[in-house]
C-alpha cells in the first residue's frame, strides 16, 4: 500500500508557512514564559514541533484511501477511548480530558478524534453520488459525528466538542448544500438555541453573558476578555516589542502561552505583526483549499475541504476571541498555543493533506 | 459497507470557491477586529494598560515635632504602619474579610470608598494608620490573597505618656467628611490626618508635611516589580513653643490627683510657660482614630476630661479679682489711699446683708489689709463707692469678657459684667446691688484662668497686656517671614496705684495674710487667693461636704515684686478654700526660681564646662 515518493512531492509551500507560523508561536511562547513557572516551555514546544513534522511524513506515507477503508475501526476506538476518559481520565482545570499515556506525558483524547471524523466525514460525501446532499445524508453524519460530540461535552469541553461540527460543514459545503436544509438548520437553531441554554453550565452561560458585556463581572469572567482586549488594544500600530508587553508581562493576561498567546503576540507585536500572522493562516488555509482542487479524486477533495474548515474554525474562535468578537472559549490558536496534543493532531491532519497531495497523479 | 470506489468524479469548482471566500471573510473579520482595537483608538488601551501595572502610593510625610522653649521634644513620631488599599484591583468580595482581619467596622470600609469615588482610580487610599502587631501579621499572612492591600511604614504621633500636657497639644485625627469640604483642607484626600486640637490645630498647617508619592510597577498579584517615580515627601516642620518642660512638669505633678487648672505666664511679652488642664486625656489611645464608644465616655464624663479649663473654664474668679476693683476705685478717685472701713463680719447694703469670709470680722480695714486679708466688706464698700461702669472700664481694660488671642483654639471670653452688658445680654436694668457680688468677683462674673493670669500680669506691670502666646515670636518670624507680634494694649495708670496694690499682694503671702502657703524664703511673691462659690450659700449648707458643691480654690501668684517675670494662676475645682490652690502656685514658683539658680550657677563656670552642660542636659522625664 505504501510507496515511497520523493521529498520533493511534499507540499513544501504549505509546510514553510506553517513553519514560519511555529517560529512566531515558539517566540511568543518564550516571552510569555520568561520568568514563570513555564519559563522554558519554548524547548518543549520545539520538541513537539520536531516530532509533529515526524507523524507528518508517516501519515503522509500512508494511501489515505487505506486509512479511508478503515475508518469503522477507527470510530470505534475514538468512541471507546472517549468513554474510557470517563473512566481512568484525569482531572485537569475541572474538567476530565486526559488519559494518563506514561508517566508526566497525558494524551487528550478528544483532540485526536478529530482526524478520525476527516476521514469519517471524507468518507461518507465521497461515496455520495449526487450533486447534493439529501436531509437523510445530513441525519446520518449528523448522528456519527454526534455521538462523540455529546461525549466530549460531558468532559466537559464545549470549544472541542464544537470544533467537530466545522469538520461535517466542509463536507456538505463540498458536497454541495442545499438552501432548502440551511433554512431548515437554521430555523432548528433557533429554536434548540434557548432550549440550549438549559443545559449549559453555569460557567459556559456566564461566559456568553459576559461575551455581551464584559464589564458586567469585571473580576471574574469578563476579566480574561477585559485584559485581552487591553493587551491587544495597547499594542497599537507596532506594538511593544518582544518581551516587553506589559499586560503579559506582568501577567495580567490569563494564560499568555495557550489559550490568549495571539492576545499577547498582538500586544508585543501590534497590527502590523497581526496582519503578518493572518496573512501567513490565510495561505496556509487557501493552500490545503488548493490541495483539494488539485486531489486525485472526491475523497482527498475532502479531507482537505475538512482540514481547512476546522482549521478555519479555531482561527475563527480563537482569534475571534482574544480581539473580543467571540466569546471565551478555551480552544488553542493551531501553531502558536503551546501544547502537545493539539500540535500532534494539526500535524496529523497536515499529514493526511500531504497523504492527498503525493497521489494527486495516481491513476 | 462496500469496499470504497475511487470515486474521480471531482468536487464542483464553485464549491471550493465559496470556501475561499469563507476564508478570506474570515480573514477580513478578525483583522477588522484589531484595525478596530490596535489602530483606532490607540491611546485608550494604552492608558488602560499603564493602569493595570502602575499603582500609586502615598508616601506619608511625617509631622513636625512639637519642642519645648529649650528645644527638648514634647510630641514626637515613631514609625509604624499603616495599610493602603489599591482600588485598581480590588476584589468587593474580599471587602468583608479585609475589614474584619483590620478591625474595621465593614460599613467603615464601605465608606471610606465611597468618599474616595471622585479619586483617580489609581489612587491608592489609606484604608487604616497605626496598625497593630497581630494586624501587621494579617496581612503578611493573606499578601497572596488581597494583593489590594499593601502595608506602608508611615511616622505616628507619639504624645506623652499619662496626657502630660494634652490640652495644650491636643491631637491629630482622620480628617473628618466635614473638614474635607472645608478649604484649609481640601488638598487633602480621605483617610489624612489633620490637628484636632491643642497646638496641633492652631498649626496644623506648620506642622503636616506634604505628602510624597510613590508609582511603582505591579503585576497582577500586585507584587511590585520595580519603580518608577518618586515624589519624595516634604516633612512637617518642627514647632518650638514657649512652653517650660520644667514648669510644665512641676504644674502637672502638683495638680495630680486635683480637678483644674494652672498658666504660667511671662507678663513681660505673654510668653506662656505652663498650661496644664486636668482631668487629662492621654491622646495615644485615639491617635489616628477615636472609637465611638472611648468618645462617648469622654464626653458624658462628668468631669468633662475634653475641656481644657486654662481657657475654657469659665468661672467665678471670687477674691482673685479684688486687685482689679482695687485698680478701678483708685483710678477712678472712688477710694484714696486713706479709705478705710470696719468690718465687723458683715455689712448691709440695699436692704440685704452680705457677710465676710470670717464672722468675728476684720477691725479697721484699709486697702493694705483688705487685700492681703481679703476682706470682704471692705471691698463691698469700694465696689458701692465706685458703680459697675468703672469697674466694668477697668475690667476690660485688663481682658476680662472677651478672648485673650491665645494661639489655641476655641478659647472662652467669660463675662465682665456692666449696666450694658445686663441690658443686652438679659434685657435687664442694672442694679446697685449687684455691684456688691461683682466687687468680690461673684455675681455675674466669669473668667478663664488665663484671662485671670493675663490680666494681673499687665496690672503689675503698670498697664501693659500683651497678648498671651505659645509660640515665641522668634519661632513665628522664621515661619511666616512677615511676621510681626501685635502690640500690647497699655493704658496709663498710675504707678503709685500699682504700687499699693503690689505692696497688698505681697503682705497676702509675706505678713501673715491669706496665702501664707504660697511663701518661697528668699523670694517677694506676691500672690492672691479666691475662694469662689459655685452654689448659693443655702445650697451649698444642705450639701455640706459633697465635694460637687465645694467652692472653687484659686490663687495667682506672681514673682519678683518689682517688674514681675513670671505669674502663675492655678485653678483647684472644687478645692474648698483658695489657701489650697496656693502650694501648687508655689511649686510652678519655686521650680522658675530653681532654675534660675541653675542657670546662674552654669553661667559661673568655665565656658568650656557650661557647652557640655547645655549640651548635655538631661531628656524630660515628663
Amino acid at each position: 500500500m505504501t510507496r515511497s515518493f520523493s521529498a520533493r512531492e511534499f507540499d513544501w509551500t504549505l509546510i514553510g508557512f506553517v513553519l514560519a507560523l511555529c517560529t512566531l508561536g515558539v517566540l511568543q511562547i518564550y516571552s510569555a514564559t520568561r520568568n514563570t513557572v513555564w519559563q522554558g516551555a519554548h524547548y518543549k514546544q520545539i520538541a513537539n514541533i520536531l516530532i509533529g513534522l515526524a507523524v507528518l511524513w508517516l501519515i503522509a506515507q500512508f494511501d489515505y484511501h487505506a486509512l479511508l477503508n478503515r475508518v469503522p475501526i477507527f470510530y470505534l476506538v475514538a468512541v471507546l477511548g472517549l468513554l474510557a476518559v470517563f473512566v481512568v481520565g484525569q482531572v485537569r482545570f475541572g474538567a476530565k480530558r486526559w488519559i494518563p499515556v506514561i508517566a508526566g506525558f497525558n494524551f487528550q483524547v478528544s483532540e485526536f478524534v478529530k482526524p478520525v471524523l476527516v476521514l469519517l466525514v471524507a468518507r461518507y460525501f465521497a461515496e455520495l453520488r449526487r450533486d447534493s446532499v439529501s436531509g437523510a445524508d445530513l441525519l446520518k453524519t449528523g448522528a456519527l459525528v454526534g455521538v462523540p460530540m455529546l461525549l466530549v461535552m460531558k468532559q466537559p469541553d464545549l470549544g472541542t466538542a464544537l470544533s467537530y461540527l466545522p469538520i461535517l460543514a466542509g463536507g456538505i459545503l463540498g458536497a454541495g448544500v442545499r438552501w432548502k436544509h440551511v433554512a431548515v438548520l437554521v430555523l432548528l437553531g433557533a429554536l434548540i438555541l434557548p432550549a440550549g441554554w438549559q443545559f449549559l453550565r453555569p460557567y459556559q452561560k456566564e461566559r456568553l453573558m459576559t461575551f455581551v458585556d464584559p464589564s458586567r463581572d469585571p473580576r471574574g469572567s469578563g476579566y480574561q476578555l477585559i485584559q485581552s482586549r487591553i493587551a491587544v488594544g495597547s499594542g497599537g500600530l507596532w506594538g511593544k516589542g518582544i518581551a516587553r508587553g506589559t499586560q503579559t508581562q506582568l501577567r495580567f493576561l490569563p494564560v499568555p502561552h495557550t489559550d490568549f498567546i495571539f492576545s499577547a503576540y498582538a500586544e508585543e507585536h501590534g497590527f502590523t505583526g497581526v496582519l503578518l500572522a493572518l496573512a501567513l493562516y490565510l495561505v496556509v488555509l487557501m493552500r490545503i483549499v488548493y490541495n483539494a482542487q488539485t486531489a486525485a479524486d472526491r475523497a482527498g477533495a475532502f479531507l482537505c475541504l475538512c482540514v481547512a474548515l476546522l482549521l478555519l474554525f479555531h482561527l475563527l474562535v480563537n482569534v475571534g476571541m482574544v480581539v473580543g468578537r467571540m466569546p471565551v472559549t478555551g480552544i488553542p490558536l493551531p501553531f502558536l498555543s503551546y501544547g502537545g496534543s493539539g500540535m500532534l493532531t494539526i500535524f496529523l491532519l497536515l499529514g493526511l493533506v500531504n497523504s492527498v497531495r503525493l497521489r494527486r497523479f495516481v491513476n | 459497507m462496500s469496499p470504497l470506489d475511487r470515486e474521480k468524479t471531482k468536487i464542483a469548482p464553485g464549491k471550493i470557491t465559496t470556501i475561499q471566500y469563507l476564508c478570506l471573510a474570515v480573514f477580513l473579520y478578525l483583522a477588522s477586529g484589531f484595525w478596530h482595537l490596535q489602530v483606532q483608538s490607540p491611546g485608550l488601551w494604552a492608558e488602560q494598560a499603564e493602569r493595570n501595572r502602575i499603582r500609586s502610593l502615598p508616601v506619608i510625610a511625617p509631622r513636625g515635632k512639637i519642642l519645648d522653649r529649650e528645644g527638648r521634644v514634647i510630641a514626637d513620631n515613631q514609625a509604624a504602619f499603616s495599610v493602603v488599599l489599591s482600588r485598581t484591583n480590588l476584589n468587593e468580595a474580599n471587602l468583608r474579610i479585609i475589614a474584619e482581619g483590620l478591625n474595621l467596622p465593614f460599613e467603615e470600609v464601605q465608606n471610606r470608598l465611597h468618599r474616595a469615588r471622585n479619586l483617580p482610580e489609581y489612587h491608592a487610599l489609606v484604608l487604616k494608620q497605626g496598625l497593630t502587631t497581630s494586624e501587621v501579621a494579617f496581612l503578611e499572612a493573606h499578601r497572596l490573597e488581597f494583593p489590594e492591600l499593601e502595608l506602608i511604614g508611615v511616622q505616628h504621633r507619639r504624645y506623652p505618656a499619662e496626657g502630660f500636657a494634652s490640652h495644650l497639644i491636643g491631637y491629630v485625627g482622620e480628617v473628618s467628611e466635614a473638614e474635607l469640604n472645608s478649604p484649609e483642607f481640601a488638598v487633602l484626600e480621605p483617610g489624612g490626618i489633620v490637628g484636632k486640637a491643642g497646638i496641633e490645630r492652631q498649626y496644623n498647617d506648620v506642622l503636616t508635611g506634604v505628602d510624597g508619592r510613590r508609582e511603582v510597577i505591579v503585576d497582577s498579584l500586585g507584587v511590585e516589580r520595580g519603580g518608577i517615580s518618586m515624589r519624595d515627601p516634604k516633612p512637617g516642620r518642627s514647632i518650638r513653643l514657649t512652653i517650660d518642660l520644667d514648669l510644665q512638669a512641676a504644674a502637672e505633678l502638683a495638680m495630680e490627683g486635683r480637678k483644674g487648672a494652672v498658666v504660667a505666664l511671662d507678663p513681660r511679652n505673654g510668653e506662656v510657660l505652663a498650661l496644664v488642664s486636668t482631668p487629662n486625656l492621654d491622646p495615644n489611645q485615639f491617635a489616628g482614630r477615636i472609637r465611638a464608644a472611648q468618645w462617648r465616655e469622654l464626653t458624658q464624663n462628668p468631669d468633662k476630661p475634653l475641656l481644657n479649663r486654662a481657657i475654657q473654664a469659665q468661672l467665678a474668679p471670687g477674691s482673685t479679682f479684688k486687685p482689679f476693683i482695687a485698680l478701678a476705685a483708685l483710678e477712678s478717685g472712688a477710694i484714696d489711699e486713706s479709705f478705710s472701713v470696719r468690718c465687723g463680719g458683715g455689712a448691709a447694703f440695699f436692704g440685704r446683708y452680705f457677710r465676710c469670709h470670717i464672722k468675728g470680722g476684720h477691725g479697721s480695714v484699709a486697702l493694705h489689709k483688705g487685700i492681703a486679708q481679703s476682706c470682704d466688706v471692705y471691698f463691698y464698700n469700694v465696689g458701692n463707692r465706685t458703680g459697675i461702669d468703672p469697674i466694668a472700664e477697668y475690667g476690660e481694660m485688663a481682658g476680662f469678657g472677651r478672648k485673650t488671642g491665645i494661639d489655641l483654639p476655641h478659647e472662652e471670653e467669660g463675662v465682665m459684667p456692666s449696666a450694658k452688658w445686663k441690658v443686652r445680654q438679659l434685657r435687664q436694668k442694672w442694679y446697685a446691688g449687684e455691684t456688691i457680688s461683682v466687687a468680690i468677683g461673684q455675681g455675674y462674673t466669669t473668667v478663664t484662668p488665663l484671662q485671670l493670669t493675663a490680666g494681673l500680669g499687665g496690672l503689675l506691670l503698670g498697664g501693659v497686656w500683651h497678648r498671651p502666646r505659645l509660640v515665641p515670636d522668634d519661632e513665628m518670624r522664621s515661619i511666616h517671614p512677615g511676621f510681626t507680634a501685635p502690640a500690647p494694649r497699655r493704658a496709663a495708670l498710675d504707678p503709685e496705684h500699682v504700687d499699693r496694690i503690689k505692696r497688698g499682694l505681697w503682705a497676702v503671702v509675706n505678713e501673715g495674710g491669706t496665702g501664707v502657703r504660697a511663701r518661697l524664703p528668699g523670694y517677694d511673691v506676691l500672690g492672691k487667693t479666691g475662694t469662689a462659690q459655685v452654689a448659693s450659700a443655702e445650697l451649698a449648707k444642705l450639701h455640706k461636704g459633697e465635694q460637687e458643691f465645694l467652692d472653687n480654690a484659686w490663687f495667682i501668684g506672681a514673682v519678683p515684686k518689682d517688674n514681675p517675670e513670671l505669674v502663675v494662676t492655678a485653678l483647684f475645682e472644687h478645692g474648698a478654700h483658695g489657701n489650697l490652690a496656693a502650694p501648687i502656685v508655689r511649686d510652678v514658683l519655686k521650680a522658675y526660681l530653681d532654675k534660675q539658680i541653675r542657670r546662674r550657677l552654669t553661667e559661673q563656670r568655665p565656658p568650656s564646662s557650661s557647652q557640655v552642660a547645655q549640651t548635655g542636659r538631661p531628656a524630660p522625664a515628663p
